[in-house]
């Protein structure tokens, strides 16, 4: 510790060669510590405050209408968030159906069958897909995924529901391009993988090993163990990162602008394209002007709210069983 | 207690007890192991493959595009010829390097504030829920704040906006690994440095913040890699600029990540030939980062 | 005996005799055991009797856990470390590959250090691991955890709720949670390590109780840092030090008179 010696020679020093630490420099400094910290709050409050009053004059335009409205019609003014809160709530839920199941089943690799020596190779390359940038999943979505979607998926499951009550609608694509809510659901799903993976993984790590021993301890299989043990060991904090998951799905922007389609209709099928709230403002904000402009700040407001609430859920989920 | 009769203390006595037999393990219970077995090695090679095919794609596509011109020239206008993305790259470094330079201290103070001086406090407490729900905040919005406080009050587009929009991604993440970093030290050695008479400050800045520099420092390595990549923010603040931006950072800034999102999409072969190797070289040096970040923090942890 | 004599003598010893004749229901012969490379047990020989209990005593590190965690192998959760040698429960060999491990762990219960209720109701914690292997009807599955709950001595602390969780119970509540979930799946041999380490002395004394009840029923061996514990409720006792058994016998006369040097050492507080 070089900084204890300097004390150390500071406090040695000849008295009249002793010069106390200021109290103003201590005193600074604690301002500016204390002064970042409610940055922090105040950027928050900031966003809130900038989107809610750049968005308020839709809001007063359309009034309760803007959320139940679903049209978007530049030409004519009018404006109404419904297709995009419908796309982005779709999507996000397909991403947790999908994605939910596949970051158990690795954070339980990781965690319970994967050996020694792959643990860390492993555990880095699924942390390496959470660096990996939101536009490169777009362009992977886009020119990789979608076209092996359409010819293998699409177009084979389209044939086969042709006509057919419910799912000849659910499942059903008029223009087999691959693109659309469902390859927005994928997309996602596999960009809140590695997130969802990595927070259940840490959790099903903090259950004390005593516990893990003494299920297997009564002759439970790994099945048993990890089903009727450690996941209920670990739900509340699970339910917390999926909830994490969630709102990384639902504020996404770049992987769903290039995968969605972009299109403002209702479609019952979720082959057809669609949009959410977060790929209409990427396509539109940088034409936009006057009540358009306002129309999706407004959106972003609504995916403020609904994302906060949701982020407030997972952490406080999250925290809880940390401090337990 | 004892008034069983004796038996020979072999080990052929055992054979007289009534041990059940083996074999009660149900086959439906094997079964739904060993389906549990392979389904969780499954996704996990899912996502080993995904990892794997999102770098071919990129090594395929983006290779063909590398050339000097590359690290030379500034992005075509739409339908010339040729060109590269140096503008790009560098409109990326500077707001890059803005963003961490203004998130950097503002992170490590706020994150001092929380560990060493507010720690259980009401406000401590709220600011470091905050602090976590702006950590996974959609990176949109941050770009529509900053478009609505600086784009529209000053006027234009801005490489100033685009970088305070990355300053502000990436503060959070400081804050978190600088907080968690310190309260790995331990207080003894706080106390050490108060006993020699010190000030908190003196032993904050001579004490604690070096016994967690490696943790900090691993914490604005992985802050870097996540605004190195950030598309959507910039989208609203420096937009893009297919030639070199004026030094004063006013009007468009080229940036690989806008860059991409529109050559990637337009109708022209030099274009998309370009967006490629732009991906190709974020990507790889967003990894790069990430590794480099966890390879420092070797056995510590910062998320 | 005088205050100054107590110190150093050997511990005092439990009423009940070793039944030396007593058939052997698990037999180590020559076992060594690995973790990684290092050696933790050394050509082990050792036998346990039929409806006894056999303590494992010596200095931290010495190898008893790691000794009672082979008799149902659940070192086998670890790859690295292996077991060598011939564990033979009723004549047969557990360490060999053909055994399914998970009926062996039932055949074999264990009671940890620390109490691991799981989380459900203190009901589904016992009838959990009676349904893992056996189909009952309800009303039996009832019968079994009432059953199990009473010779664990915790029936009439929880009958009137056994829908609650069990982990609302107190440590020592949930301990004999765990032993009631471990005797109701009516193993032949149940292992004890250090199962009142984490518990208050009238908790402690509890479990002893309820251990020497056991004994009518099951063989059981326990691992006990506590040498007064092992007096007390053990009938054999095995002293193991630096991975080697060093000396077993009947409980009275190991610690009345042991053979060894380092035993004496041990038993008087010498060292460990």
């Amino acid at each position: 510790m070089v900084a204890l010696s300097e004390n150390v020679a500071l406090a040695a020093a000849p008295r009249r060669a002793r010069s106390a630490p200021s109290p103003i420099a201590d005193r600074i400094f604690h301002l500016a510590a204390y002064a970042s910290a409610l940055l922090v709050l105040l950027v928050l409050a900031g966003i809130l405050a900038s989107i809610a009053y750049g968005g308020w004059p839709a809001f007063q335009t359309f009034g309760p209408g803007f959320i139940t409205s679903s049209a978007w019609n530049v030409g004519r003014e009018e404006y109404g968030a419904f297709v995009a809160i419908i796309g982005t709530l779709a999507s996000a839920a397909l991403a947790l159906v999908i994605g939910v199941p596949i970051s158990l089943g690795i954070a339980i690799y990781l965690t319970q069958l994967c050996p020694g020596w792959a643990r860390r190779p492993v555990a880095m390359t699924i942390e390496l897909l959470a660096s990996v940038p939101s536009i490169i999943y777009g362009m992977w979505g886009l020119f990789i995924f979608a076209p092996l979607f359409a010819r293998f998926v699409q177009v084979p499951v389209s044939n086969l529901v042709e006509g057919l009550p419910i799912v000849g609608t659910l499942l059903y694509a008029q223009v087999p391009s691959g693109v659309g809510v469902l390859t927005a659901g994928i997309i996602l799903a596999i960009m809140i993988v590695p997130f969802v993976a990595s927070i259940t993984r840490d959790m099903l790590d903090q259950i004390p090993t005593v516990l893990r021993e003494s299920a297997y301890g009564i002759g439970c299989t790994t099945w048993e163990v990890v089903r009727h043990v450690l996941i209920p060991q670990a739900s509340v904090s699970i339910i917390g990162a999926i909830m994490l998951g969630l709102g990384r799905a639902l504020g996404e922007t770049m992987a769903v602008t290039f995968v969605i389609g972009n299109a403002n209709r209702l479609s019952a099928s979720i082959f057809d394209p669609g949009s959410t709230i977060a790929s209409r403002i990427a396509n539109e904000f940088n034409e936009a002007d006057g009540m358009q402009l306002h129309a999706l700040l407004a959106l972003g407001c609504i995916l403020f709210v609904v994302t906060f609430i949701v982020l407030i859920i997972a952490r406080l989920l999250v925290r809880r069983v940390k401090v337990a | 207690m004892d008034a069983r009769p004796n038996l020979a203390p072999a080990s052929h006595g055992a054979a007289a007890l009534a041990a059940p037999t083996w074999g009660r393990v149900r086959a439906g219970r094997r079964t739904a192991d060993r389906a549990l077995k392979i389904l969780c090695a499954l996704a996990t090679l899912l996502g080993a493959v995904v990892l794997g095919s999102i770098l071919l794609m990129l090594i395929v596509e983006g290779l063909r595009g590398f050339s000097l011109a590359l690290f030379t020239e500034p992005t075509p206008g739409p339908g010339s010829e040729g060109g590269g993305i140096a503008n790009a790259i560098l409109g990326s470094l500077v707001m890059t390097t803005l963003g961490i330079v203004v998130a950097t201290p503002v992170g490590v103070m706020a994150g001092t504030y929380l560990a060493e001086y507010g720690k259980t406090s009401k406000l401590a407490d709220l600011i470091r829920f905050l602090n976590d729900i702006l950590l996974s905040a959609p990176s949109i919005l941050i770009g529509l704040f900053v478009y609505t406080v600086m784009v529209r009050t000053m006027g234009g587009y801005s490489g100033w906006a685009g970088g305070v929009a990355l300053a502000i991604i990436a503060t959070p993440v400081i804050v978190r690994t600088t907080e968690d970093m310190l309260r790995l030290v331990p207080g003894p050695l706080r106390e050490a440095g108060a006993a020699l008479g010190a000030p908190p400050s003196l032993v904050i800045r001579h004490v604690t913040w070096r016994a967690a520099q490696a943790g900090i420092v691993t914490g604005i390595l992985l802050a870097l890699a996540r605004i190195a990549g950030e598309t959507a923010p910039l989208l609203f603040t420096a937009l893009n600029n297919n030639s070199w931006f004026s030094p004063n950072l006013m009007g468009g800034v080229a940036n690989l990540p806008v860059m991409i999102y529109q050559f990637a999409l337009s109708p022209y072969e030099n274009w998309r030939q370009l967006a490629w190797a732009g991906a190709l070289l974020i990507t790889v040096a967003i990894l790069a980062l990430s590794i480099t970040a966890r390879v420092f923090l070797r056995g510590g942890k910062a998320r | 005996m005088s205050a100054t004599a107590t110190a150093t003598a050997a511990p005092v010893v439990g009423s009940s005799k070793a039944d030396e004749t007593a058939p052997i229901r698990v037999a180590v012969k020559n076992l060594n055991f690995y973790y990684g490379s290092f050696q933790g047990l050394k050509n082990i020989d050792l036998n346990f009797h039929d409806r006894q209990v056999t303590a494992l005593i010596g200095p931290s590190g010495c190898g008893k856990s790691t000794l009672l965690r082979t008799f149902n192998r659940i070192y086998s959760l670890y790859p690295e470390q292996r077991a060598e040698g011939e564990i033979l429960l009723d004549g047969r060999n557990i360490l060999d590959n053909s055994i399914d491990l998970n009926e062996l762990r039932a055949r074999v219960g264990m009671v940890f250090q620390k109490p691991t209720p799981f989380p459900m109701s203190i009901y589904d914690n016992i009838a959990f691991g009676i349904r893992l292997y056996e189909r009952l009807p309800k009303a039996e599955v009832d019968a079994r955890v009432e059953e199990a709950l009473r010779k664990s001595a915790l029936w009439d602390e929880v009958k009137d709720k056994l829908r609650q969780s069990g982990m609302g119970l107190s440590g020592g509540q949930q301990q004999r949670l765990c032993i009631a979930r471990t005797v109701a799946q009516r193993p032949e041999v149940i292992l004890f390590d250090e199962p009142t380490s984490a518990l208050d002395p009238i908790s402690t004394g509890r479990i002893e109780e309820l251990i020497e009840q056991l004994r009518s029923e099951f063989t059981i061996a326990i691992v006990t840092h506590n040498m007064q514990q092992a007096a007390r409720i053990s009938q054999f006792t095995a002293f193991m030090y630096l991975g080697e058994l060093i000396e077993f016998g009947p409980t009275n006369r190991l610690f009345m008179n042991p053979t060894k040097r380092q035993t004496q050492d041990y038993i008087t507080g010498r060292f460990g």
